[in-house]
């Protein structure tokens, strides 16, 4: 099967690009996603802060995301959900999880970020129940409406971490404290004076966890300055990680490290007509920035498949 | 089954833990006319030393000559392919070298133990097999029959295959006491179990299930070993199993890839008081890093994760097996090579049991495990490409997972890059689902590893 342009992932990246291909003319157009939903992470993204930006006002994250879902819809651009892309080769044939090959015009890659887990650490001790990503936390509250925990101690003070600082004070967690390696937090202002400040809940910089104790489930951590803190759940929000094994497989070439797309002013990566965007190519503080930065893509791919 | 009637029941043979060594024992007394149980503490089989080693399935060229280790290892080894096959677990001779930074002399002693093993080795210049060899390596004893091996697969292939030919299994049943009038009575904490033969391969805790029903003979102590495991994208680092000289506390820290494409460095070694002390140190991971480096030019230090695991380390010198009263046996002490001698191991004392009881061969036996395929083709763990149906076929297999790590062992679900950051939550939903139970009754591994407290607000 052919189409003209594959967007791989449904979140406000490949959204935004799919709704910009289309509207510079593009319409055989196919959204693979995934998950069982349109949006992506957004969508678990309860509280406000989106869209200042983009639309001059505050949107919660589903809020956000309908808008470009509703679009989606309006113009009728093909989605498919629950189906993962398996395979990109460098003549740009992608491979679903259903089986079926198509032969892409053009790809945008939009797969967004994974959060770097514990294991990626090496923090010693025990492997108890209880050690959650922040964001894996927020989904458990937000979309399956579960408390992973009730003392917290949070690891990391990245915006995601902050934001479940105070979600999780909100639903009767104590949350203990936020310890930063750094001596700065890699975090939005905004989001350490409505998050940490507003709810006294201490940031220690230059501080880190050393030790995680507990058999069954998290008892407590010890802490790089030799501090004992008692917990029963500890968050990480130690960085996100552009999440770019597929785009690998058809040789779109990575920064060491980062693992950020490399790729040309208007986000075309090294394999032709492989285009990135969001946080794929590099982790975005705002989603209003992906969006802008999506909007490109899809106009670029459009260039591309005109040419 | 309930109370009453598991204490009306008289099994032949009991056997305590369903570790791989257990699980193959109690496998091949299913070839025999008798009637079999598992009694084990964990919630899961594979619960202790058979789920956190090095998988590997050693040669044979280090044990002592002479000795049950050196024995079950080279038999053990030699019956890995067949035993593979027919209970469908992930198997293959890769290869070990153990490099010598010195020269050929200091390699002398294994080539002599090799020799009198019958295990076939040869010394080479590890450069012509592996690019990514340290330099200071001067010469390399090759021995193309080591392997690596599924050790969860390992132990629930030979479970799952006993209790398809009538086997029964108490999991969550820690044994409390033992005693004896006509038959074994065997105190649990589901009720009494009794049995005309029991076999002990209680792992690090043999010792003390010993001294239930006998006088303190040998003890175990637990000597952990520390591991990192890396990304799939480090499979090529090495395709051999690098060894470097061992030592007095083991074979030393190794580099191999796993079964599944990953890489894997370790283990430390560091006796313990504690039966049940799992945790990581810095200073051990830190000896592991630092050791592996010694093998390879660049010894990478970004890991996915790190985790370890007990051997049980007897004051015996060699692996127990025996039966050191009438009915009662045991497979005591088996640390390294342990899992590669399962398979013999089994054998070994089924033969004796069977002996023992005057019991014929079952005609009916069938030694290849059911494989159950189940429908279901949405992906659920992105990093490992692990389907629902999988998922499903673990769940509902002969001995189904009924935790998130029991999935995880089963078909590798979270046990990616990204450590189940994406998926848990997926694999709790669905394990819910088809056990009917609420989503925050689902366990990590053990009862009391809670993972959601109940419903926000």
């Amino acid at each position: 099967m052919k189409k003209d342009l594959v967007v791989i992932g449904a979140g406000p990246a490949g959204l935004a690009a799919a709704i910009s291909a289309y509207e510079e003319g593009i319409r055989d157009i196919l959204i693979v996603e995934r998950d069982n939903l349109l949006g992506g992470i957004l969508n678990q993204c309860i509280h406000p802060g989106f869209g200042l930006f983009t639309f001059g006002e505050e949107l919660t994250g589903p809020e956000y995301a309908a808008r470009y879902i509703a679009k989606v819809k309006e113009l009728g651009i093909e989605y498919m959900l629950d189906t993962m892309v398996m395979d990109i080769t460098r003549d740009k044939v992608v491979t679903l999880s259903s089986g079926l090959k198509l032969e892409a015009g053009a790809i945008i890659l939009a797969m967004g970020c994974r959060e770097r887990p514990r294991g990626a650490l090496n923090i010693s001790g025990t492997r108890p129940s209880g050690i959650f990503t922040a964001g894996t936390a927020q989904r458990l509250m937000n979309i399956e409406g579960y408390m992973p925990g009730k003392e917290v101690v949070i690891l990391g003070s990245g915006d995601i971490g902050l934001i479940m600082a105070r979600r999780m004070t909100l639903e009767g967690a104590k949350v203990k404290m936020v310890v930063e390696i750094k001596e700065k937090s890699g975090g939005l202002a905004r989001n350490i004076a409505q998050c940490l400040d507003d709810f006294n809940i201490p940031l220690l910089l230059n501080t880190t966890v050393t030790k995680i104790h507990g058999k069954d489930r998290v008892t407590g951590v010890t802490l790089s300055t030799g501090e004992y803190v008692s917990c029963d759940t500890i968050l990480l929000s130690v960085g996100l990680i552009p999440e770019n094994e597929l785009s690998k497989k058809c040789g779109v070439r990575l920064e060491e490290g980062s693992n950020n797309i490399i790729c040309s002013e208007d986000l075309m990566t090294d394999v032709d007509g492989v285009f990135c965007s969001g946080n794929v190519h590099h982790v975005h503080d705002l989603v209003d920035n992906v969006t802008k930065e999506a909007i490109k893509a899809g106009k670029s791919a459009a260039i591309y498949l005109r040419r | 089954m309930r109370r009453d009637a598991l204490e009306n029941r008289i099994y032949d043979v009991a056997v305590i833990g369903a570790g791989v060594i257990g699980s193959a024992i109690a496998r091949e007394l299913c070839r025999y006319d008798l009637s079999v149980c598992i009694i084990e503490k964990n919630v899961d089989v594979c619960e202790g030393t058979s789920k956190a080693n090095s998988a590997i399935v050693h040669g044979g060229f280090d044990a002592k000559p002479g000795t049950m280790k050196a024995k079950m290892n080279v038999i053990g080894n030699r019956m890995m392919d067949k035993v593979c096959e027919e209970l469908d677990v992930p198997f293959k001779r890769n290869g070990a070298m153990v490099i010598s930074f010195e020269g050929e002399d200091s390699l002398s002693e294994l080539v002599a133990r090799a020799k009198a093993n019958g295990v076939e080795v040869e010394i080479v210049d590890p450069k012509d097999y592996e690019e990514n060899i340290s330099s200071d390596a001067k010469c390399a004893l090759l021995c193309k029959s080591s392997g690596i091996v599924c050790p969860f697969e390992l132990t629930l292939g030979y479970a799952e295959n006993a209790v398809e030919n009538g086997a029964d299994i108490y999991l969550n049943t820690p044994v409390l006491g033992i005693k004896k009038d006509e038959n074994f009575t065997i105190h649990t904490s589901k009720g009494n179990i009794q049995a005309r033969c029991i076999v002990n391969a209680a792992g690090v805790y043999a010792d003390a299930i010993h001294d239930m029903y006998l006088s303190h003979s040998y003890t175990i102590t637990p000597r952990k070993g520390e591991y990192l495991l890396y990304d799939r994208d480090l499979k090529d680092l090495v395709s051999h199993t690098i060894f470097q000289l061992p030592g007095k506390m083991g074979k030393g820290v190794l580099v191999t890839p796993t079964i599944h494409g990953n890489l894997l460095a370790g283990p430390s070694a560091d006796d313990l008081l504690e039966k049940d002390d799992l945790e990581t140190t810095d200073e051990g991971l830190a000896y592991v890093l630092n050791t592996a480096s010694k093998s390879l030019k660049d010894m990478p230090s970004m890991v996915i994760t790190s985790f370890a695991g007990l051997r049980a380390h007897g004051d015996t010198g060699d692996f127990v097996l025996d039966m050191p009263a009438c009915g009662f046996f045991e497979a005591a002490c088996i640390e390294s090579p342990g899992l590669t001698s399962a398979p013999a191991i089994g054998e070994y004392m089924a033969g004796m049991v069977a002996g023992y009881l005057g019991a014929d061969l079952d005609p009916s036996f069938n030694p290849v495990r059911k494989k159950r395929v189940l429908d279901g083709d949405r992906i659920i763990c992105r990093c490992e490409s692990v389907t629902e149906g999988e998922i499903l076929a673990a769940i509902h297999s002969t001995i189904g997972a009924r935790t998130l790590d029991g999935v995880k062992r089963r078909v590798r679900a979270g046990s990616g890059r990204c450590q189940g950051g994406f998926c848990s939550i997926k694999v709790m939903e669905i394990l819910a689902r088809e056990l009917d139970v609420p989503f925050e009754d689902i366990r990590k591994n053990t009862l009391d590893s809670v993972i959601v407290f109940g419903k926000t607000k």
